[in-house]
């Protein structure tokens, strides 16, 4: 199965003097929920940033390396063009517009949408999805609660058709019972819809709950990449993203230098 | 080669020059200037002293706006206040320039206080309006008080006297306006290292936040208004005493634009940065008289146009800074020193 | 008695016809703002270029007035674009003093172009209405005044349901707010800017063939267009009907003032009024009569 998304050994350069991506490569298959995880600093918000093509507001660059989206490179072009094609990133840290309403911002988000008389249908959609919206609908967005934000940034996401969203940690400030919620949704948002999902979180327990492939990044490259079931499998990650240590063993300092030596041999 | 700066004393990471490259560097620089009035002319004189009068108000305005984040487009205004204080204090009250001079920068601050408070209430874009109001509503004071202020034919300043020692020329203004702005460059790079201007920092970067670790909003961001202005306020005296007569014509909108212009161009929130901005911006228009003067013989007409021909290319050059470096001169300047470091790989 | 009141009657009416203006210019001003979140310092000049190029068309070129009004509008919306796309877009994302000091040097710019191009003196434009003024109430009101009333108030309709209704007009709301979140929304942030520009281009431009109309054009044309910002903040930098009312508002006031308080303080109170108003109401109330206060969350 050919991948719809598919970053090919990008470089990715700030101002001109910062490297944060040494050539990383991922690939994203159609209605599949893929994750990459990673500390801060890995460059995982950057990776999202360079498939939606916001970098040039940053003064960021590809400098190596192509992305392709069904086929087509899209490393060159205006993120309004990207979002054209289907793809949308939803940023982290809930970034609503303030001064609009609830239904306003998800209005602003039909933005790319041609034909009018779909929108009414997809706020239904959005709506149906996101029952907690409905109430909220004619308050000032920079008013509702984070759980809420993040329902509405998701859903203005929807209201675009994307073929691929971006996920720039969902789950960032929120309660554990509204991360399940929200993760619940997520996948049905998957399932009936066909939606394919890039997911970067820091929350690697329920990353790999809900996705089928996953990608570890560490300092601008990719360290792991294989399928969820290997990776839950996988000692290091097990170590140092799910918290799994043996219980009640001593820990030996040669074990921790032993994860390192394995680093170098694998990059 | 070495790879990096290690300190290992609080005392060693703390100094601001902190290699012995920029420090020997620095000391042979320091040595030019100090000579330079015996090699070169008159004029030449005149043109640095003015950069040295200029530095010690942009710096004020660099710890306002650069590093406290309070953008103000009224500086010209303040230094108006401190000119005509000093100015009223000595013909007036018959003071010396050298008492009337500090209470002229006070009370300058004072009045910057008070026009520093409606940036308690609003912020950004809505102080620069504020400012813009100080601004007008100072000149209008200027113009309109004549009992006190002559109102639009200005003051008469004279030269300030030491011991019998008068300083009326361009050569003797020199050294003192060095003093005074190695002063303010040491000053204003000075106060960054102490809790009051991290707290200026602070309120700059995320004013909500500061407040919550317990930084007093209120006091800080009226000091920094008092501290910009007096700096301001030092800035118009020299002025005045420099050279000899004041009007309102001096410190309209277009000074503050100025001051603006030069720590744009040179960099927010960088000392060294206002001093590049101030040299550019005030050898610019000088450049271009000459390049006129040059002209005169070919096209006679050149000179009618020369103040719309300025003021074309100084804002076409203020446009081009900011579309291609926006951050100013000292961001030149940071960039090329890390490429030199790490020469010759660039990243 | 009835001087005093038919005095202040025509200092209202005076500050009406002026107020029109203003609001005007205050509406091109809050449409940059609004969409692009600059303030623009170059209004004035925007106003200067449209009263300039419509008298040179007009006497230069002897172009019926109806004729040189429209094309001078074209030649706005093109300048527009054009201020837009060379100047403006590289500042996308740039820090808020950046933008503000472009604007002021684009002031500067533009103001030496038009005086290398029309000298200095004073220019007069043909009469176009007829002189005759108008009776009412016992007032004279004459008919260019009427008419920029009227004009005003249509374009206030106009851009408040733009605004608030349509696509572009979301679209705009959205890219003041935040560029960024604009970009991942699909939003064509240039042509939201180009558009923006252009509209206040021109109604700049209408503004300043009115003004120069009324009273000849000088290069002191331009600080109208720093007239402007105690308007947008009696009104609300960020609300359409806000530049409307703060227009009307502020050319009453300055008219009231400039007529009782001259005599008292000596003259030009009319150009320092404003001012003083503006920094009370950043006092009482900074985000204006009806603009939106500033949300923030930690």
């Amino acid at each position: 199965m050919t991948p719809i998304l598919s970053v090919n050994n990008i470089q990715v350069v700030y101002k001109d003097v910062i490297l944060v991506l040494k050539g990383m490569s991922i690939e994203v298959n159609e209605g599949k929920i893929i994750t990459i995880l990673g500390n801060n600093g890995a460059g995982k918000t950057t990776t999202l940033k360079a498939i939606s093509g916001i970098l040039k507001s940053e003064d960021g660059e590809v400098t190596d390396g192509s992305i392709e989206f069904y086929g087509e490179r899209i490393d060159k072009k205006y993120p309004e063009d990207i979002v054209r094609m289907g793809i949308f990133q939803v940023m982290e840290g809930r970034r609503v517009v303030e001064d609009m309403t609830v239904e306003e911002n998800l209005m602003a988000g039909a933005h790319t949408q041609r034909n009018r008389k779909n929108r009414k249908k997809d706020m239904e959609m959005v709506y149906h999805y996101f029952p907690r919206l409905i109430e909220r609908r004619k308050v000032m967005a920079g008013y509702v609660s984070g759980g809420e934000q993040q329902m509405l940034v998701m859903g203005r996401a929807l209201m675009s058709r994307p073929k691929l969203l971006l996920l720039d940690e969902p789950s960032m400030g929120l309660s554990p019972l509204l991360v399940a919620e929200i993760f619940n949704i997520i996948q049905t948002i998957n399932n009936e819809r066909g939606i394919s999902l890039l997911l970067v979180e820091q929350n690697a327990r329920l990353a790999l709950s809900i996705a089928s492939h996953g990608y570890v990044m560490e300092n601008g490259r990719i360290v792991l990449d294989d399928t969820v079931e290997k990776l839950m499998d996988n000692a290091d990650v097990k170590e140092f993203y799910l918290g799994l240590t043996e219980v009640g063993k001593k820990k030996s300092y040669r074990d921790v230098k032993h994860y390192k030596r394995r680093k170098r041999w694998l990059t | 080669m070495p790879c990096g700066l290690f300190h290992n004393r609080y005392r060693t990471d703390e100094r601001i020059f902190q290699t012995i490259w920029v420090r020997s560097w620095l000391t042979v620089f320091g040595i030019f200037v100090l000579l330079m009035p015996f090699f070169v002319s008159d004029y030449i004189i005149y043109v640095t002293n003015t950069i040295f009068i200029f530095i010690v108000g942009a710096i004020g305005l660099n710890i306002l706006t650069g590093f406290t984040g309070q953008i103000s487009i009224g500086h010209g205004a303040f230094a108006a206040v401190g000119a005509y204080t000093s100015a009223i204090l000595t013909t007036k009250l018959g003071i010396s320039f050298w008492i009337a001079l500090p209470i002229a920068g006070f009370f300058t601050a004072l009045i910057g206080m008070i026009f520093g408070i409606p940036s308690l209430r609003v912020k950004g874009l809505y102080l620069v309006i504020a400012t813009l109001a100080a601004q007008f509503i100072i000149e209008y004071t200027i113009i309109h008080w004549e009992s006190l202020t002559n109102g639009i034919t200005g003051i008469f300043v004279p030269s300030p006297e030491l011991f019998g020692f008068v300083f009326n020329t361009d050569k003797k203004f020199y050294y003192l306006l060095l003093a005074f702005a190695v002063s303010a460059v040491a000053s204003g790079r000075n106060i960054f290292r102490t809790r009051v201007g991290r707290a200026f920092i602070a309120i700059r970067d995320r004013d909500i936040a500061a407040e919550l670790v317990g930084i007093s909003l209120f006091k800080y961001k009226l000091l920094a208004f008092a501290i910009s202005s007096f700096y301001a306020g030092i800035a118009g005296c020299l002025w005045g005493y420099y050279t000899n007569v004041i009007t309102p014509e001096h410190f309209t909108i277009v000074l503050s634009i100025d001051y603006l212009a030069m720590i744009i161009v040179g960099g927010l929130g960088s000392i060294i940065g206002t001093i590049f901005g101030v040299i550019f911006i005030t050898i610019l228009p000088e450049l271009l008289t000459t390049i006129g003067l040059i002209l005169k013989g070919t096209f006679g007409q050149i000179t009618t146009l020369l103040s719309a021909i300025k003021g074309l290319i100084f804002g076409m050059s203020i446009i081009l800074f900011l579309v291609f470096e926006p951050e100013g001169l000292a961001e030149i300047w940071r960039r090329v020193r890390a490429y030199w470091k790490l020469w010759p790989f660039s990243y | 008695m009835a001087e005093n009141i038919s005095f202040f009657f025509q200092l209202l009416l005076t500050g009406l016809v002026v107020g029109s203006i203003y609001a005007l210019v205050a509406l091109g001003f809050v449409l940059i703002y609004k969409s692009t979140s600059i303030l623009n310092f170059a209004q004035g000049e925007l106003l200067m270029f449209g009263a300039y190029v419509c008298l040179a068309l007009t006497v230069e070129l002897n172009i019926p007035f109806i004729w040189s009004f429209l094309l001078t509008l074209a030649f706005s919306f093109a300048l527009g674009v054009l201020l837009e796309r060379t100047i403006l877009r590289p500042m996308i994302g740039e820090s808020i003093i950046s933008v503000i000091m472009i604007t002021i040097a684009l002031s500067t710019v533009m103001r030496s172009l038009i005086q290398i191009a029309w000298g200095t003196e004073t220019k007069v434009f043909p009469p176009i209405f007829s002189e005759e003024p108008i009776h009412f109430l016992g007032l004279f009101i004459a008919q260019i005044h009427l008419y920029s009333l009227s004009f005003a108030l249509l374009c206030v309709a106009m851009f408040g349901l733009f605004f608030k209704f349509s696509s572009a007009g979301l679209a705009m709301r959205v890219t003041a707010f935040d560029q960024q979140i604009a970009h991942t929304m699909g939003i064509n942030i240039k042509r939201i800017f180009a558009l923006a520009w252009a509209i206040s281009a021109i109604v700049s431009s209408i503004g300043g063939i009115i003004l120069g109309n009324i009273n000849g054009i000088n290069n002191l044309l331009a600080h109208m267009g720093l007239k402007v910002f105690p308007c947008v903040i009696l009104g609300g930098l960020d609300s359409i009907i806000g530049a409307i009312v703060g227009g009307f508002l502020i050319g009453i006031l300055e008219n009231l003032a400039g007529g009782y308080l001259d005599p008292i303080l000596g003259g030009g109170v009319k150009d320092v009024a404003p001012y003083v108003f503006l920094i009370v109401m950043l006092m009482i109330k900074p985000y204006g009569l009806f603009g939106k206060v500033l949300i923030e969350r930690l």
